[in-house]
């Protein structure tokens, strides 16, 4: 069925077809419509979940921790501020070997205060082991939170799915809801091996000496290189029953290209209409969209930039006193290879500031003509 | 006379407890009293250690353990599981020091009893930071040493009334409990767990190495608690007060004597603890009394 509906409400109805059975949320701007949402649906008695409405972000995500290790599919989603009040408890879901699913608006870090769109924070939560999905439009939203549960609870580790403040939570496209019943085909209901049951007691996450704690930390970190494969194979499947198919990356008009340009999230969008026109000019410019950040597809992203003249990265997002996020991975990525391209760092639209098509035509214009070295530019500051 | 206190032994031996460890007994009676059909969440504290390293556990029920201000929050998580799975014979217990409660985790337990999460809330109440090593919580009383309150620079100021505060919420079920009165325990948290909606009981664990005293003395101080009307021990059931009163109310400085936190306060300093005790006391069983007409009011109207 086809649908007019925003970002957050995409989020909305992909927990309501994942089925989630427990839902903890506290209100934060942009995110407040999918929490809205899935309140009605749950009062209307549309999705059989209970619904805990906490007292902080804290809570929100200890809550669903508590749910998913007592057997239950449990959903958040939060944005900037709250998920960084989440962070502890991000390393504790991870940690507690739990798949939860949240939604995460990319908002701006205060102060000073701006709602607007940033990748910071989630990108600021790269290290607690959970794994996190960049979408591009709204479609892509409703159908990685329904992969995400499937891939999340294969490998028993959380994951997050990131969309942009405004530009995806806000504004209506299009969205392609699949058939209930087929979502139900394609994820069966969570019945994980081992929960907090009263036949068959356990204690989890009881204090572990040096001895054992190591190698826990090592099944996590196998689990996260296992994702690389589930997340392909569970794209597979995906497609077969909707014709959409996603997986680690997303590729477009690379295959020749001279300069890649490398985006993540609602940027992408813009970035291919710059290379459409580009291409209408004959430059041969392709475009590198990661989806999966983490585990970082390093393979893939590898495969395709070795074979360009130059690799731009432009970030909405700063690690400050280093450089652009994706900037450092892609670049991480590379290194291996003895003969590899030089790789451009733009900084761009932090705190929501729009990312032109001519900008990005600017950015991918300037790139044959840089300094190899060039550490990374601020694309249109006023500086 | 006959014993009330269930004979079935759930918590096993094997914890890690130091000697004389007060919460320990409080947890043994606390799973003596709801069966084995509980799932206990517990955040950081002393319980943290005392279950025993993985692989082992000396629980006997599922357990989970949290991050130390969510004890309110994870259960009412685990209670959400249970209630979509239709599993209704399960009780949920958090199980959190004082820290644990009254200040990082106090956020997350009003949280959950102003939500109205059908979980039983127990503080085993040493009061103090005991695992990371005796140093001051909300819960430390006036004129206790403790690692941050050295003896020339004691805490000054009153144990937080967490009761009251719980009371506040108008939670259903409040009531303080003590290590010396197992079956007084046992049959309050049966009654706990009786009653649908946020139940909270807080029970005295005094702890020989935070409040250096030798460790055959556990019982005798939790007793002595009691007796001098330091730790009363009450239940407020639906806003009435019922208060158990002691046969003779002994003079605190019995109570402080035995132990090596207050060992440093002058006869002023006891004198001020126990004027403060009297005061408290005379409080409390006004409440008792004005909540006894109160509440025959509202049931003379109904």
């Amino acid at each position: 069925m086809k649908k007019v509906i925003t970002g957050n409400h995409a989020v909305s109805f992909g927990a309501k077809l994942a089925r989630v059975e427990v839902i903890a949320a506290y209100p934060i701007t942009p995110q407040t419509e999918v929490v809205e949402k899935l309140s009605e649906i749950v009062s209307d008695g549309e999705l059989a979940a209970k619904f805990i409405k906490v007292e902080s972000e804290h809570s929100a995500m200890a809550a669903c921790i508590g749910a998913s290790v007592t057997g239950a599919r449990a959903f958040t989603a939060t944005s900037s501020q709250g998920l960084a009040l989440m962070h502890e408890m991000l390393h504790w879901a991870t940690g507690a070997r739990v798949p939860i699913v949240m939604a995460n608006i990319n908002r701006t870090l205060g102060p000073p205060w701006n709602i607007w769109s940033e990748q910071t924070d989630s990108l600021s939560q790269r290290d607690t082991g959970w794994l996190q999905f960049y979408c591009e439009n709204n479609q892509e939203i409703l159908d990685t939170v329904i992969q995400a549960f499937k891939i999340c609870e294969k490998v028993s580790l959380p994951g997050m799915i990131c969309l942009d403040a405004f530009y995806h939570s806000h504004t209506s496209e299009v969205v392609d809801l699949p058939e209930q019943k087929s979502i139900d085909k394609f994820l069966p209901k969570y019945d994980p091996k081992y929960k907090l049951d009263i036949n068959e007691p356990h204690t989890f996450g009881g204090l572990t000496s040096p001895e054992w704690y190591y190698e826990l930390r090592y099944k996590i970190q196998s689990s996260m290189e296992d994702a690389l494969g589930v997340i392909s194979e569970t794209g597979k499947e995906y497609a077969a029953i909707t014709g959409r198919r996603y997986g680690l990356i997303d590729e477009y008009k690379t295959e020749d290209a001279d300069e890649i340009l490398i985006t993540a999230g609602a940027m992408s969008q813009t970035a291919k209409e710059a290379v459409d026109l580009m291409r209408e000019k004959n430059k041969k410019v392709g475009l590198l969209r990661i989806r999966t950040f983490r585990p970082f597809p390093k393979n893939e992203v590898r495969k395709i930039i070795k074979r360009a003249k130059s690799a731009g990265v432009i970030d909405r997002d700063i690690s400050f006193g280093s450089e652009g996020i994706f900037f450092q991975e892609v670049k991480s990525a590379l290194y291996r290879e003895s003969a590899r391209p030089p790789i451009y760092g733009f900084i761009a639209g932090l705190g929501g500031r729009d990312v032109t098509i001519d900008e990005i035509i600017k950015i991918a214009e300037s790139m044959p003509k840089m300094a190899r070295n060039n550490e990374f530019t601020w694309v249109g500051a006023k500086i | 006379m006959k014993l009330t206190i269930p004979e079935i032994e759930i918590m096993s031996s094997g914890h890690v407890a130091c000697q004389g460890c007060g919460a320990t007994l409080a947890f043994r009676y606390a799973l003596k009293a709801l069966g084995r059909e509980t799932i206990v969440v517990i955040p950081a504290c002393c319980w943290s250690i005392i279950d025993g390293p993985f692989p082992y556990s000396a629980a006997g029920v599922p357990l989970f353990h949290t991050a130390f201000e969510t004890a309110g929050s994870t259960a009412s998580g685990v209670r959400a599981a249970l209630d979509i799975k239709g599993i209704d014979n399960v009780s949920v217990l958090a199980w959190a020091g004082d820290g644990g409660t009254m200040d990082i985790g106090i956020q997350a337990l009003s949280g959950a009893v102003e939500r109205g999460e059908d979980i039983i809330y127990v503080c085993y109440d040493n009061e103090a930071y005991m695992n990371t090593g005796i140093q001051r919580s909300s819960s430390t009383p006036y004129g206790a040493w403790t690692t941050t309150t050295p003896a020339k620079n004691f805490k000054t100021g009153p144990k937080k009334n967490m009761v009251e505060i719980m009371v506040a919420h108008k939670i259903p079920y409040t009531a303080t409990a003590n290590i010396a009165f197992p079956e007084d325990f046992i049959a309050k948290l049966k009654k706990a767990k009786s009653i649908k909606g946020p139940k909270f009981i807080q029970i005295i664990s005094p702890c020989p190495a935070g409040w250096k005293f030798s460790s055959q003395l556990t019982i005798k101080l939790a007793k002595l608690s009691f007796e001098a009307c330091v730790f009363p021990l009450y239940e407020v059931e639906n806003s009435r007060y019922t208060v158990k009163k002691p046969n003779k109310k002994t003079d605190v400085r019995e109570y402080l004597n035995l132990q090596g936190r207050f060992k440093h306060l002058n006869s002023d300093a006891m004198g001020l603890i126990q004027k403060n005790i009297d005061e408290e006391w005379g409080l409390l069983l006004k409440k008792e009394r004005t909540s006894d007409e109160k509440c025959a009011e509202t049931d003379a109207k109904a």
